[in-house]
């Protein structure tokens, strides 16, 4: 079939200004949009720049906002966009563009590091393996899927207005160890929340469950974590 | 330009290069410079488990491992190597369950364990429930919780740095220059160690289940700096791709009870493995399903595929230990598992040749001799510990082991050597390869000759081979090399310039593709995934040896591969028949 993608394409080599560019495409119902990205890449114009690398969902790499929603180009179907008309592809939103599909990826990562985002223990370690329940490893599985793509971080209007909000990932990456029955720093990562420009900030829209390519119910572990910080219990 | 100055680099920030990273940068300064964010590296998608003898659901040891990985090898592993790895095996989880990793539970809360291929029981009286998994995302698991500790440890990571070459003097690993895809500047780092873990090359072949950025790198570099490749015939078709895609679809659907049946619903690898049926090695079973497909029982409307049926396990079950393959077969292919079969393929997986090292992680310059400075783990490295067919999980288990091995030798020699002086214009090569690439004026695309490697590899040096069609492949190589010599890319830019980085990397693969197809050549046997259908039969008097590859550039400039083997180590184990 034939598609038509929409590309808003930026080179600050060549020029100041963001423009949109129509690349007609000849595509199967079932390709992905990476695909489609590929096929102009490969065969009409090399400088078309974007981010991939598994091409299954998993990597997270290639986070991108189509048909104006967030999501992973190697994920959406072509036959699922309603191909009849442009599909449009656009950079997340929220983090500064460096060329055409890539955005600057730092100030995500940043925040996410900066919610303690790994396992802490007190005492000695044990010979053998923690004794973890299947109930207390059930708690915190949906979080422990995150692939750390941005999609529900730059679909968050709290994020986009705010230049200081650590936004919807972070919270789910501190989440997965807040509920985790064998972590023991949960007084200080509820502390980095409690921040004013913390967990209060979300406002609940729920962009970011709807974005999220993993399934991650995230604005359920968003008020889970604001739970637990009214309660200082998990 | 900028210059930097490390005790030890790591290339390459999958489950490898992280776990040693872990470990050199507790003892020394430590850098790692990866093409990618560290999280988007391959060993994230690896799905099912990692084999470890815990015995925390029924009896198991290491021993019993060590026989499978050999046995699984098809006795082309050294036995001291997998010796190793199976031994230290059970600290490798217990290491990551300490570290966070969420691994599945039994009821008591001990780290739960299930069946894998090739994985038995007292040397092959039954399946044994040995593979430690969360879920079906077992190396997402492990690639977010090494990269976790590496935030607390505050590694320093270069991301998107592409290393294109190894500084070598006299002999001795001294720096690597890398691309800073960014900005297009050139970084040469000075290093006292280089450790190569930066994956393997599945992108040689059209259908595979590997990302599009594992193009050999790290082994294409070793290759042009005239040092040794091992066993690079070899190379693992796994068994169930989703069909036409590729996309992995875990074995543990077959731990968990998933069968494979061809057109007439028939459960054939009863006929090819009485004992453990779905359970047998990967080659055994990707060749059965070939065999299956060229006798006309192929299902589908070209009779192309086969059928992974798990419509007979509880929903519930395949919900919690299947969720991400099951999500695949959705999305993909419109198919619902719970209630319709699924359409699989072999699809190319791994590579179980590489960068020979001993069982420290040094890299190796010819049979005998280390290469001073240089270490290699992972998928990049032949240990070997995978012989001619690694077994499931043994992968996830081989990054753990080795990548931490190679950490702590990369850095304890860091701590005695002393920085070598750098070459004169350290960057002289990579200038004439970018460069050369950037400003090339030639009429063809990358894309049209990567597609057309690819193409040739699936049709002629894929699961059945025979000389005729390796002779095809090597003559369609010497084609694409000429083509490629006239190759040119659009993006003439600095910045991010990706299309200038993929007609790198195919240089890299059309490199790999002929060592794997000239390996392919000589080895005049069948054994583990190497299957030559004129010479069916696996031969221990000619060929129970490991190949050994080497560029070699004649007086007039001509480069030739130059073939040499190496002795398997043996050392409780006889080869025997393999069946299963």
């Amino acid at each position: 079939m034939d598609v038509k993608v929409k590309i808003l394409r930026y080179n600050p080599e060549v020029t100041e200004d963001a423009e949109w560019v129509t690349y007609a495409v000849t595509l199967q119902p079932t390709d992905r949009v990476l695909d489609a990205l590929h096929k102009i890449k490969w065969e009409q114009d090399g400088t078309l720049t974007f981010r991939r690398s598994c091409a299954h969902g998993v990597c997270g790499s290639d986070a991108m906002r189509i048909n104006g929603r967030n999501r992973l180009a190697c994920k959406t179907l072509i036959k699922d966009l309603n191909p009849d008309r442009e599909i449009t592809v656009e950079p997340i939103k929220g983090l500064p563009v460096l060329k055409d599909l890539v955005v600057d990826m730092e100030p995500f990562f940043d925040a996410y590091r900066s919610v303690m985002p790994f396992l802490v223990t007190d005492g000695h370690e044990p010979s053998r393996e923690r004794i973890q329940s299947q109930a207390d490893r059930e708690r915190f599985d949906d979080t422990t899927k995150c692939i750390l793509c941005a999609a529900c971080t730059t679909s968050c209007p709290v994020f986009w207005s705010d230049g200081q909000y650590f936004g919807p990932q972070a919270i789910v990456g501190a989440h997965r160890f807040i509920f985790d029955s064998r972590d023991e720093g949960t007084e200080q990562r509820l502390e980095i929340l409690n921040d004013k420009e913390g967990v209060w900030r979300c406002r609940t829209t729920f962009n970011c469950t709807d974005a999220c390519p993993r399934g991650i119910e995230v604005t359920k572990a968003i008020q889970e974590v604001k739970r637990a910080l009214i309660f200082r219990r998990v | 330009m900028q210059r930097h100055q490390y005790d030890v680099v790591i290339v390459g920030a999958g489950g490898a290069g992280m776990r040693a990273a872990l470990e050199s940068s507790k003892r020394t300064r430590t850098a790692v410079l990866t093409k990618l964010y560290p999280t988007r590296s391959h060993t994230g998608a690896a799905q099912g488990g990692m084999c470890a003898a815990l015995a925390n659901v029924e009896e198991d040891n290491w021993e019993w491992h060590t026989f499978d990985t050999v046995k699984g090898g098809d006795f082309l592993v050294d036995q001291d190597a997998a010796e190793v790895m199976c031994r230290e095996a059970v600290d490798a989880v217990l290491d990551l369950e300490k570290m966070g990793l969420p691994f599945n539970r039994t009821a008591e809360g001990k780290i739960d364990q299930r069946f894998f291929g090739g994985h038995t029981r007292n040397h092959g009286e039954a399946v044994v429930r040995r593979s430690c998994f969360a879920a079906d995302r077992t190396g997402h698991m492990i690639l977010q919780t090494l990269y976790q500790q590496c935030i607390k440890q505050n590694v320093e990571f270069f991301n998107e740095f592409y290393v294109l070459d190894l500084l070598m003097v006299a002999g001795k690993a001294t720096g690597v220059v890398a691309y800073e895809l960014a900005t297009g500047e050139l970084h040469i780092f000075s290093a006292k160690s280089i450790v190569f873990a930066s994956g393997g090359f599945g992108k040689v072949f059209r259908t595979t289940s590997n990302a599009h950025t594992l193009t050999g790198d790290g082994m294409g570099i070793v290759w042009r700096k005239g040092l040794p490749l091992e066993d690079m015939e070899f190379f693992q078709f796994h068994p169930t791709g989703l069909a036409g895609l590729g996309v992995l679809l875990s074995e543990a659907a077959r731990g968990e009870g998933g069968i494979l049946r061809n057109k007439d619903n028939e459960r054939f690898m009863e006929r090819y493995a009485p004992t453990v049926k779905d359970l047998a090695p990967r080659d055994m079973v990707a060749r059965a399903m070939a065999n299956e497909v060229r006798e006309g029982r192929g299902c589908g409307p070209d009779g192309a595929y086969v059928m992974l049926d798990l419509t007979h396990l509880e929903p519930a079950h395949i919900d919690a230990k299947l969720p991400d393959i099951t999500e695949f077969a959705r999305t993909y292919l419109g198919v619902e598992p719970y209630t319709e079969q699924i359409p699989v393929f072999p699809t190319a997986h791994y590579a179980m040749g590489g960068i020979p090292t001993n069982i420290r992680g040094e890299a190796l310059a010819n049979n005998d001799d280390v290469i001073p400075g240089l270490y290699a783990a992972g998928e990049v490295a032949c240990v070997s510990v995978h012989g001619a067919n690694r077994l499931g999980t043994n992968s996830l288990l081989d990054i753990n082991v080795f990548g931490r091995r190679a950490g702590i030798a990369a850095a304890e020699y860091a701590e005695t050597a002393e920085f070598e002086e750098l070459p004169e214009r350290p960057e002289e090569f990579v200038v004439e390869l970018v460069e050369g690439l950037r400003n090339a004026t030639g009429s063809e695309r990358v894309a049209a000759i990567r597609a057309d490697l690819q193409a040739t590899m699936d049709l002629n040096a894929q699961v059945y081979r025979t000389e005729g069609s390796l002779k095809q492949a090597l003559v369609d190589i010497e084609a694409l090399k000429s083509r490629f010599a006239n190759v040119a890319v659009q993006d003439k830019g600095k910045r991010f310039n990706t299309d200038l980085l993929e007609a790198v990397e195919l240089g890299f693969l059309i490199d790999l593709a002929e060592v794997l197809v000239v390996s392919a050549l000589e080895r005049k046997e069948s054994r583990g995934g190497h299957f030559r259908e004129d010479y069916d039969k696996r031969d221990d008097v000619n060929f129970m040896r490991h190949t050994m590859a080497y560029r070699e550039v004649d007086a007039e400039g001509n480069v030739n591969i130059r073939l040499d083997y190496k002795p398997v180590v043996q050392t409780r184990y006889k080869p025997m028949e393999r069946k299963y």
